[in-house]
């Protein structure tokens, strides 16, 4: 599936809520099912902290495509990094710079990306693309 | 006998609406609090009608602002029972203040080897200034300690304050920990050892009748949007010995005497430390705030909030996994506190959902949250606005929440 696919999906899943328990009551569900980060990935390298929650963020490259491991102290923040994980783990660069995570703001949930110094889960996203930019120079270097 | 809540949060418009869908909580104001319609309006009549730049200029807009702006600094010197209206800097809050002193008052007094005392419970506007000017000085920072319940170790002032001690600068009222700290007994302490104080007044003002006087303080910062002002405007009151012998912070307009490329000289305090246009709508909405401030009965209000605080507490700890942190016996109407197995993110997010407004993260204050172990926490703050009602929803809607996790 492409990566809009999957968005259009999430946002088909969340649509059916009326009530805001149940909408964060899945994401809260989402992220308790995350897979835990791999210890040893949970190092400062790789935290991007906000002063409301922390996200670690990593990531390998292979065939092409990035593979992406994330997770936050926050259970919500949690929610929302695995379906950016749905959407952006193993795709290629060029895929991940050419889409935005629209399902945010259409299942409303926009605020949590707020451009404020407090949020990790904007600057995972930036952190996603600026990866992806790594990579495509690079790959384009050496072809 | 209860002051009239009602009557009042009827003062403020702001305060009567739904947020997603709920009637409003607003616990955030030691972040930042709510504008009663008489400081509005008075904003309002000074855009709308009255608008010139102060003491500039001769016409009829300048002189009725400059009138209002020097009013206003009148009305403030007496609401801080300070000696002179000179004696009242206007700045854009407690942060600037604090810069000011602490940059004029380090390149007056301290030099290499000297030693400047914060508090471990400060708010880093209170912390990081001096931090700068310690390491442009060559200065040594050190650090007052507090304990478990939040309650500064004030002893501790006995060895801290030593022959190279310069300042010392505390909060009137912690905005973590809700402490009231003992400003005058520390004061008392400093001046046995002629170090003067800064008292960070940004929670204090809100909440306490201030006399700079009797308190007997050398600097004392506030926020105007903490005690129900506009935004961008604060003060620093300062004793003329020390504003006198303290360089200019900012150079521009207006503090200066006469400018020539050999040579600048400076005005008269309060003008040598405002330089440029200042926020002087914000300055007159300021003086409205105090003027309302002036006008509702002080010590019924501070007993109600102390009730609110009281009640808030109590509801609080019946609560399974809640841990409160700062418990002093003087305490203002703020409570910091985390749930165990909820990060503070996910209840702030959820509480907003159902209309109450609370602060989550750091607090400005990481070296509270390092005293505790903690990464961040939840903080709920009142002001007399808020009612017993509003504290039974908040108590109610945290014990529907632990049940989503």
């Amino acid at each position: 599936m492409t990566i809009d696919e999957i968005q259009q999906q999430i946002i088909e899943d969340f649509s059916g809520f009326e009530d805001w328990m149940d909408k964060y009551g899945l994401l809260i569900e989402l992220g308790n099912e995350l897979t835990p980060i791999d210890p040893k990935y949970k190092v400062e390298t790789n935290l991007i902290r906000g002063c409301q929650s922390r996200v670690w963020l990593h990531q390998d490259f292979v065939n092409g495509k990035i593979i992406f491991e994330a997770e936050s102290d926050a259970l919500i923040v949690k929610g929302l990094v695995a379906l950016l994980l749905k959407i952006y783990s193993n795709r290629t660069p060029h895929e991940i710079l050419t889409s935005e995570p629209r399902f945010i703001d259409e299942i409303g949930l926009r605020q949590h990306l707020s451009p404020t110094r407090s949020n990790g889960l904007l600057a995972m996203v930036k952190q996603m693309k600026l990866y992806a930019l790594a990579y495509e120079k690079l790959s384009s270097k050496n072809n | 006998m209860i002051p009239d809540i009602f009557k009042i949060r009827k003062d403020f418009p702001i305060l009567d609406q739904k947020v997603n869908g709920k009637p409003l909580i607003y616990f955030d104001n030691a972040a930042t609090s709510q504008r009663p319609q008489k400081v509005i309006d008075r904003v309002n009549e000074f855009s709308l009608r009255y608008n010139g730049n102060i003491h500039r200029a001769t016409h009829f807009f300048a002189n009725k602002c400059t009138e209002a702006f020097e009013n206003g600094r009148e009305t403030i010197r007496e609401y801080l029972h300070a000696n002179e209206t000179a004696e009242i800097i206007f700045t854009h809050g407690a942060t600037e203040s604090i810069n000011l002193v602490a940059h004029s008052f380090g390149d007056a007094f301290i030099g290499p080897g000297d030693e400047v005392i914060v508090s471990e419970m400060e708010h880093h506007a209170n912390i990081v200034p001096w931090q700068m000017m310690c390491e442009r000085r060559g200065a040594k920072l050190r650090v007052l300690s507090f304990d478990e319940d939040g309650v500064l170790e004030v002893d501790q002032l006995d060895q801290l304050i030593n022959g190279k001690t310069k300042i010392l600068a505390i909060a009137h009222i912690s905005n973590v920990l809700g402490t009231v700290n003992p400003i005058s007994e520390i004061i008392a302490k400093a001046h046995l050892k002629n170090v003067p104080v800064l008292i960070d007044g940004a929670q204090g003002a809100p909440h306490l009748k201030i006399d700079v006087q009797a308190l007997d303080c050398d600097f004392y910062a506030f926020s105007g949007h903490k005690m129900y002002g506009p935004t961008g405007i604060g003060v620093l009151y300062g004793k003329r010995k020390w504003l006198d012998s303290m360089p200019p912070f900012f150079g521009g307009g207006e503090m200066i005497d006469r400018v020539t490329f050999s040579k600048t000289t400076y005005n008269e305090i309060p003008y040598k430390f405002e330089a440029g246009t200042p926020h002087y709508v914000g300055a007159i909405g300021l003086a409205a705030a105090v003027e309302y401030l002036n006008n509702i009965n002080n010590s019924l209000i501070n007993r109600y909030e102390h009730d609110l605080l009281t009640e808030a507490t109590h509801k609080l700890k019946q609560i399974e996994g809640l841990r409160i942190y700062g418990e002093a016996p003087e305490k203002a109407g703020v409570i910091s506190f985390n749930i165990e197995g909820i990060h503070p993110f996910d209840l702030g997010t959820l509480l907003d959902q159902m209309g109450i407004a609370v602060r989550t993260g750091r607090l400005c204050a990481d070296p509270v949250m390092d005293h505790y172990g903690v990464e961040n926490m939840v903080r709920a703050s009142f002001a007399f606005y808020n009612t017993f009602d509003e504290i039974e929803s908040f108590y109610k809607a945290l014990i529907r929440l632990k049940t989503m996790f």
